[in-house]
């Protein structure tokens, strides 16, 4: 930035440093406690403080759906919300869909229909995708594209996702990974 | 993002008590816009107050036949709510023309209500904004105007409101229950937001000590004959270029009453009374439409990059009575424009 925003100069604003807040979530079925600042999002807890680094910073201004994980199972942006407002929530995060070193089954679907280049996306993409699924409310390829599109791919694999989803819709998913043993 | 402290409100009062005492704090529900602010230093709050966990998040019948909307019903939950899938339609369609999946899962009823403009200069504090800054200028006015306003506009702004929800909500004739320190109060939807006028910095009639605890519909959804076409660049997750709201009721061929709101294109969510009052008795035809359309549009003026906008909402007009006229209201997912 070449130079300051007029505001600052003109009236320097003075800002509180509040202590630290402690907050319990329940991260992949598993309770954490955490102290953070206030403004720490939800993204930056679970990247910055858990290590849960699947999650990720993609804009970091709720346009592109990186960060999507699953709060009290509804899939929400967890760069635009704070850590502080979420206590005593269940989190679900890409980490936490394989169950007992099986993958998820969308997670074996993305896998098996290529749907994805770079895989920045991935995380985000199946969290959505996961959330798209409990919602009930996509029933053709027009509406999974249309409930999907908080989740931007630059790599381009939208038709791959797509075709990973209507798979994982469909039943076929889970009961390939079943057969598999997987 | 400045640092700030944070406080959860017990209760609506202790909400108002807590936002009168101090008038540089914010209320955070939803956060999907005020988060966004915060981290472009446009919005720097010494303190959040946490409001999610107020009892205010229930969708109620009313006494005259209406429905109540707390102002933390998230708008995923109210679009696909049996009562507005049923009876306002219209609603649910705006609600789901905008934003993602996500965003609309956190984003609250009330909230939807405060969101502020997604004019770019607004965000960008190296560069002079009246709703930002007051008194320093418009940078919209002979800079980038593509998205920018056509009605309603001052020499101090042009900015558009961004919301589709509260488009319906005004062909609705919503109305917005606020508590403050003196009481609650019921504010017509049409008084809620406002022109931009030499204050662009406010954006409604709200006090500074109130907070939103319900929005309220009367019993009249035009359900059967109503449709919201949105016009954006993109045909997902992209703000309205302009988009329509049109509630009619319609019987043999004539229109017996009409509702019409634009979106995109003011600073307020646009209803012109006199394109409705032609409108209400008319033969339900393309002439009939034209006419409203060139109504509404009479006072439009483009900036530049946003000329366009003035032909594009005569169309869309047309486009949506006829939609609704015919009952085959604009699909949110098939995205053909018929």
């Amino acid at each position: 930035m070449a130079e300051q925003p007029s505001t600052a100069r003109k009236r320097p604003e003075k800002f509180p440093t509040p202590a630290k807040m402690t907050v319990t979530l329940q991260v992949n079925g598993v309770e954490r406690k955490l102290t953070v600042a206030p403004w720490t999002t939800l993204l930056d807890a679970l990247r910055l403080h858990l290590d849960l680094t699947g999650t990720k910073k993609g804009c970091d201004h709720g346009q592109c759906g990186a960060c999507t994980v699953l709060v009290d199972g509804r899939r929400i942006n967890a760069c635009l919300t704070l850590a502080v407002m979420k206590e005593g929530a269940q989190v679900t995060t890409i980490e936490g869909l394989a169950q007992a070193g099986k993958l998820h089954p969308l997670q074996q679907a993305f896998i098996d229909h290529d749907a994805f280049q770079c895989g920045y996306c991935t995380p985000g993409q199946i969290c959505s995708a996961v959330g798209l699924i409990a919602e009930g409310r996509a029933r053709t390829a027009d509406e999974i594209r249309e409930l999907m599109s908080g989740n931007i791919c630059r790599c381009g694999a939208y038709p791959n996702i797509v075709a990973a989803i209507e798979e994982m819709m469909s039943g076929k998913a889970a009961a390939k990974t079943r057969e598999a043993g997987r | 993002m400045n640092n700030f402290e944070y406080a959860r409100a017990s209760d609506v009062a202790d909400a108002v008590r807590r936002i009168a005492a101090d008038p540089a704090a914010k209320f955070i529900a939803g956060g999907t816009n005020l988060i966004d602010l915060m981290k472009e230093n446009v919005a720097r709050p010494s303190r959040l107050i946490d409001i999610t966990r107020l009892p205010l998040d229930k969708v109620e019948e009313t006494r005259d036949g209406g429905l109540r909307i707390g102002a933390l019903v998230p708008n995923s939950d109210l679009a696909y709510h049996p009562r507005i899938e049923a009876r306002y339609p219209l609603l649910g369609s705006a609600i789901l023309a905008g934003a993602s999946q996500q965003l609309r899962n956190m984003a609250s009823t009330g909230g939807n209500l405060l969101q502020r403009t997604r004019c770019m200069y607004f965000y960008d504090t190296t560069t002079p904004c009246n709703k930002r800054e007051p008194g320093s200028g418009c940078s919209a006015i002979g800079g980038i105007n593509r998205n920018h306003a056509i009605l309603g506009t001052s020499e101090h702004c042009i900015a558009t409101h961004p919301s589709d929800m509260c488009v319906a909500l005004a062909a609705l004739d919503a109305r917005v229950l606020a508590t403050g320190r003196s009481g609650e109060r019921s504010i017509a939807f049409a008084d809620f937001h406002r022109l931009p006028g030499d204050t662009p910095q406010i954006d409604s009639n709200l006090r500074a000590d109130e907070i939103i605890t319900a929005i309220e519909l009367p019993p009249q959804g035009f359900a059967k004959n109503y449709s919201y076409l949105k016009i954006r660049d993109r045909l997902s997750y992209a703000f309205a270029l302009v988009s329509i709201a049109v509630g009619l009721e319609v019987e043999g061929g004539t229109i017996k009453a009409a509702r019409l709101a634009l979106g995109g294109v003011a600073h307020k969510p646009w209803r012109d009374r006199e394109a409705e009052a032609q409108l209400d008795g008319a033969p339900a035809t393309a002439e009939s439409f034209q006419r409203a359309a060139a109504t509404v549009l009479r006072d439009a003026r483009g900036f530049g990059h946003n000329d366009f906008k003035i032909e594009l909402a005569r169309r869309g007009i047309v486009r949506a009575l006829a939609q609704a006229a015919r009952g085959t209201p604009q699909s949110q997912a098939d995205k053909r424009i018929r």
